[in-house]
């Protein structure tokens, strides 16, 4: 039998990567794949048109008050000088103004009137609109305790919004990983993927990989948001959403990073695409709670506050919480604490399940089976 | 030398391996053939690292493998694995990179090969479109891309036509002459007999034989004969210490009890005749593989 010694001299063969390395370059292969994929573009490009949307129409809604018309005979011109929202046209006599307000051109006509003590009377055809009356009569100084109450119907939207955004990216980004992972069994790549790098690092970089994503879809999301409230001069809203947005984007990067494992571990437990729904379920159903939960109990504080504490609901739960104001400053930071401990001790349990899982074929791997050391 | 030491796999309650012990040697191929089931694949893996043994240990060079010592493996799973979109050069690239090769090398070691396994023009198709043929190729050059020290291949010439295992046996050669241990797996008894210097049969999860070709060959030759004669060679069966085989005129196959009785055969052969053809007949692996796996 020849001995034959392997010629190291000869070959360029460099060192194994470290782990961290490996990861990264799972993690990049991963995004650039992606970025890749057209379905991927189309559909961010598609949110992000309706974000923009949104913000849009809200401006314009909030600014198309259309103004009322009315006319106005010789002094009485004093009496509507420096009132918003009317559309002033001068009549020449209170005949002329009449007219106007019999054919529809104005909707009502305010006239000279010495037997009034205000100096002016307001015709109208059949009535007249709501707020004239109001704007030309004397109230009394007004003072409001609770200058922060929100309207009900615009908490409504922020946490639909919050919702929504959280709910979406989590899902696109939660079962691409799970459908990456069981291609990769599926396709066996994972057998070569095993014996060139560690399992952890395969299941890091996956999860860096689509979080790297998923945070950045976010982050675009939020900077439109912000850049689209301050150009429609929605600068009420935005002044109240600013901070909640910013804590949303915090809480996302870290709460996805738990969803993203848990996705990597369940999908690791099936062997077919068809299979996927049996495993991931549980955790797909973690992502839609919160969702629902906000959309019906956002008028509803001891929930929010619940909410606001569990990890999985606290990256919609906290910003809405914040929205309100009913959050004192220091909660987003025990929040945040709560859910990175959780992501923690996540991570451990779903790279336990990933590893145990990997190369086990055919039928769905058992829990018991997949969570044994 | 890559050996394999006392190796016991069990699934559950079912014993896959039993006592699993053999070497692969540098600079040679190794053979390894047994049927469905028979405990191939596990024991690749067990090597590979993919999978965990019971008990048992692979060592390379008289140490134990690390981790580490793996990633300088190049492996070829059973069942085929790339990734389907992507593309044949990318792919060999990043594998490459994960084993610690710079972009520029793993772009130059994905390009030889690819040129070498005549995959070139294809290089920037996605693997899903190449046909079955090529994606075989393709994989082997995921198995070699990272100039791997020990090669593991799992039916590595499942799938390809003639000319193609001439392409890739001339490669896995080019390794093993370059010191590699080289052990593949096939069911292709003919193409393993052709090409290995070593050979490891295994069934039920047990090595049944191990060693070299030639001395496997010998070690189960029956001293059979083959003639081929211008008469009828019916003579034949009242020779003593002869077993007829096969007769058809003037050509027979026959068993000799001893060397002498075969000479004795030949030089009655040569009086009665001409004589075209007196040959040992060597058992081929087909034979070797039925008779150790009983």
């Amino acid at each position: 039998m020849t001995t034959v010694t392997p010629d190291r001299a000869q070959s360029t063969r460099p060192s194994a990567p470290s782990t961290i390395q490996a990861t990264w370059l799972v993690a990049e292969r991963e995004i650039t794949m992606r970025l890749r994929s057209k379905a991927f573009l189309i559909s961010t490009g598609i949110l992000l048109l309706v974000v923009l949307a949104s913000i849009v129409i809200g401006g314009f809604a909030a600014q198309n008050v259309s103004d009322t018309k009315v006319a106005v005979v010789g002094t009485a011109s004093q009496a509507v000088s420096g009132a918003d929202g009317l559309d002033v046209t001068e009549a020449s006599s209170v005949d002329a103004a009449e007219t106007l307000v019999k054919d529809g051109s104005v909707e009502a006509a305010i006239v000279p009137d010495s037997t009034t003590p205000l100096g002016i009377a307001v015709i109208g055809n059949t009535d007249v609109p709501s707020g004239l009356l109001a704007q030309l009569s004397i109230s009394p100084p007004v003072h409001l305790l609770d200058e922060n109450a929100t309207n009900p119907l615009i908490v409504y939207f922020v946490a639909l919004g919050f919702g929504l955004v959280f709910f979406m990216s989590a899902m696109t980004f939660g079962s691409t990983i799970a459908q990456n992972v069981v291609e990769e069994k599926q396709t066996r790549v994972v057998e070569i993927l095993m014996s060139a790098i560690p399992v952890k690092a395969l299941m890091a970089g996956k999860v860096l990989g689509n979080s790297v994503l998923a945070f950045g879809q976010i982050a675009i999301i939020a900077a439109l948001s912000i850049i689209g409230l301050t150009i429609t001069g929605q600068t009420d809203l935005l002044t109240g959403l600013g901070a909640p947005i910013v804590w949303f984007v915090v809480f996302f990067a870290i709460g996805f990073v738990l969803l993203a494992s848990l996705f990597a571990a369940t999908g690791s437990m099936v062997s077919r695409q068809e299979d996927i729904g049996a495993t991931t379920t549980p955790v797909t159903m973690l992502v839609m709670i919160p969702y629902f939960l906000v959309i019906f109990f956002n008028d509803n504080p001891t929930v929010l506050a619940i909410m606001s504490y569990v990890p999985f609901s606290a990256p919609v739960g906290m910003p809405v919480r914040l929205f309100l104001g009913t959050a004192e400053w220091w909660e987003p930071l025990v929040s945040l604490v709560i859910l990175i401990a959780t992501t923690f001790g996540t991570i451990w349990l779903g790279s336990r399940i990933y590893q145990n899982s990997l190369l086990k074929m055919g039928a769905r791997v058992k829990w018991g089976e997949a969570l044994k050391s | 030398m890559l050996e394999i030491r006392n190796v016991t796999k069990t699934y559950g309650t079912r014993q896959v391996l039993t006592d699993v012990s053999f070497d692969v040697a540098p600079g040679r191929m190794t053979g390894f053939v047994g049927g469905n089931g028979a405990g191939k694949t596990t024991t690749m893996r067990i090597i590979l690292g993919v999978l965990s043994a019971n008990e048992g240990t692979v060592s390379l060079a008289g140490n134990q493998l690390t981790p580490d010592d793996r990633r300088r493996f190049g492996y070829m799973p059973e069942e085929r694995g790339l990734y389907p979109k992507m593309k044949v050069e990318e792919q060999l690239v990043y594998l490459a990179r994960l084993h610690g090769f710079t972009p520029e090398a793993a772009r130059r070691n994905a390009r030889d090969l690819l040129e070498r396994l005549d995959l070139g023009e294809r290089r920037n198709d996605a693997v899903e479109s190449l046909s079955l043929g090529n994606q075989q190729r393709a994989q082997i050059a995921a198995a070699l891309v990272h100039d791997p020290e020990v090669l593991v291949l799992d039916e590595p010439f499942s799938g390809l036509d003639p000319l193609a295992v001439d392409v890739v046996v001339g490669v896995l050669k080019d390794r093993a002459t370059a010191g590699a241990p080289v052990l593949f797996s096939s069911h292709q008894l003919d193409i393993v007999e052709r090409l290995c210097d070593d050979l490891v049969i295994i069934a039920d999860g047990k090595i049944r034989a191990n060693g070299s070709r030639d001395g496997l060959r010998a070690q189960h030759s029956r001293l059979r004969y083959e003639l081929l004669s211008s008469g009828d060679a019916g003579w034949l069966r009242t020779e003593s210490g002869v077993t007829v085989v096969n007769f058809d005129g003037g050509y027979a196959v026959f068993d000799a009890d001893s060397e002498a009785t075969a000479q004795h055969v030949l030089r009655t052969a040569l009086s009665r005749g001409d004589v075209a053809t007196f040959a040992p007949q060597h058992p081929s692996l087909a034979e070797i593989f039925k008779e150790v796996i009983k």
